[in-house]
């Protein structure tokens, strides 16, 4: 018997392009553009996002049936709260310098529309080994759309990825610099992380047309 | 029992508190004291990162004295903590524990800052470092500073809560904290501190009087945090820096 039916597949599978959290149902855009001036905070931030919306999502689907209505989005803000803080903490404790890189995106984690939206979406209605499965797969799929973003940022407005220079010295003017390239400073900037995911938007339902609404 | 009534409603929300509470709670009572000591090697490991001592290669990253010999090159390389305290200047081998933003705090109601200062000793060279704080964009900013008797900074270390990364979370990068090398917190007399500068045409940083040193694009709110920063705790340490230089 195969590990994963084709169903649980799809939950996985979708997310990652044809109903993608970030391109598709425009959810979970304020980390996108805050975090992706650089490759490794964009891939650090897809693995946090991996590793807690895959285990809140369990957690959420565990408790579906006795959570009640009235209070469920505040149940829901308290589970992914603790769940980043026990991460922070223990962190802290045995794995000081991650922490360090993290702490900018307990924040950002916490308040993330993804993760309220797969909780509120799917793992209120699911079992719980389907909704382990939507959860890693919306995260990777939001992951992937921010280390794409990251990775053209960090290239074109600083010339480096994960931190090593990769077109040469600005400054001494070697590689491509010496014939005159310049890194652009707007790619720094977070508008210019919209633009970018703009035209992933764009790229992705021109080749696939039935993404395109009506209206 | 109706999982819609007002009282399940009350009596899981009372429930819920009480269980992450309690599992928050032990938590950080569980790891306080590791985390206590990893705070407490960092600041070590950054004070002795800001006079040199750390484990750089010639370009790129930086590189700390690894942890598990911190402890002891701290020691090593530290000779004296003092404290001031007003006109008061004691001795206290725990004043890098001092946390420098109660201090400063102090200062707003009124009362005597106690300001500690580290004096190491590297190569026949003696260095004084000075803890800063002050804030940047988002969060909080600090770090330390090594100044030789002439005032003239030998290495800084800054590090940040919250800034944004690839802008602001730069002012950590090896790049930038070199550049303060060599350059002088006076201006004639007068202590000035050294301003972050955007368009002062001297974007490798050969001038090193100018108290001046280029800012990272992007990052203007952060880099004018940190021209304050340092002014602020130039202004601070003012009087004994006075008496170090009039010691010759």
């Amino acid at each position: 018997m195969a590990l994963l039916s084709k169903k649980d597949t799809n939950l996985i599978l979708d997310p990652l392009a044809d109903n993608n959290p970030i391109t598709i149902q425009v959810l979970g855009i304020c980390s996108a553009l805050a975090i992706t001036a650089e490759l490794k905070a964009s891939i650090v931030m897809a693995l946090s996002v991996l590793f807690v919306l895959g285990l809140g999502n369990v957690v959420i689907s565990l408790m579906r049936n006795i959570i009640p209505s009235k209070i469920r989005i505040i149940v829901q803000l308290v589970v992914v709260a603790a769940l980043v803080i026990i991460v922070d903490q223990v962190l802290k404790a045995f794995a000081y310098e991650l922490s360090k890189t993290l702490a900018v995106f307990v924040g950002l984690i916490i308040t993330n529309c993804i993760i309220m939206g797969r909780f509120e979406a799917f793992a209120l209605g699911n079992g719980v080994w389907r909704s382990f499965l939507d959860g890693i797969g919306n995260a990777a799929g939001y992951g992937i759309i921010l280390i794409i973003v990251g990775f053209f940022r960090e290239l074109l407005g600083s010339g480096t990825l994960l931190g090593f220079p990769v077109l040469g010295n600005p400054i001494e003017k070697t590689g491509l610099y010496s014939i005159g390239y310049e890194n652009n400073g707007f790619m720094l900037l977070s508008p210019m992380a919209l633009i970018v995911v703009g035209l992933l938007i764009w790229v992705q339902r021109s080749r696939n047309k039935a993404l395109i609404e009506e209206n | 029992m109706n999982k819609e009534s007002n009282i399940y409603t009350v009596l899981f929300a009372c429930l819920m508190v009480i269980v992450v509470g309690s599992i928050l709670a032990y938590l950080a009572s569980a790891l306080s004291a590791k985390i206590k000591e990893n705070e407490r090697f960092e600041k070590q490991q950054n004070i002795l990162y800001a006079m040199g001592v750390n484990q750089n290669e010639d370009e790129g990253s930086v590189n700390f004295v690894p942890t598990d010999k911190v402890e002891q090159e701290f020691s090593t390389f530290i000779t004296e903590q003092l404290v001031i305290e007003g006109d008061k200047i004691t001795e206290d081998d725990q004043a890098y524990l001092i946390d420098i933003k109660k201090q400063l705090d102090a200062i707003k109601d009124g009362k005597t800052p106690k300001l500690p200062i580290f004096i190491g000793e590297k190569d026949g060279e003696t260095f004084y470092i000075v803890p800063m704080y002050g804030k940047g964009l988002w969060d909080a900013i600090w770090g330390f500073m090594a100044l030789d008797k002439n005032m003239t900074v030998q290495g800084v270390y800054f590090d940040h809560k919250a800034e944004t990364p690839g802008l602001g979370a730069n002012i950590k990068q090896r790049y930038f904290m070199d550049d303060f090398k060599g350059e002088t917190i006076l201006n004639g007399s007068r202590y000035t501190g050294i301003k972050v500068a955007k368009g002062n045409n001297d974007p490798v940083n050969t001038i090193k009087d100018d108290n001046e040193v280029d800012a990272l694009a992007g990052a203007t709110i952060t880099g004018n945090g940190v021209s304050a920063m340092i002014s602020k705790t130039v202004n601070l340490y003012k009087d004994y820096f006075e008496s170090l230089r009039n010691k010759g």
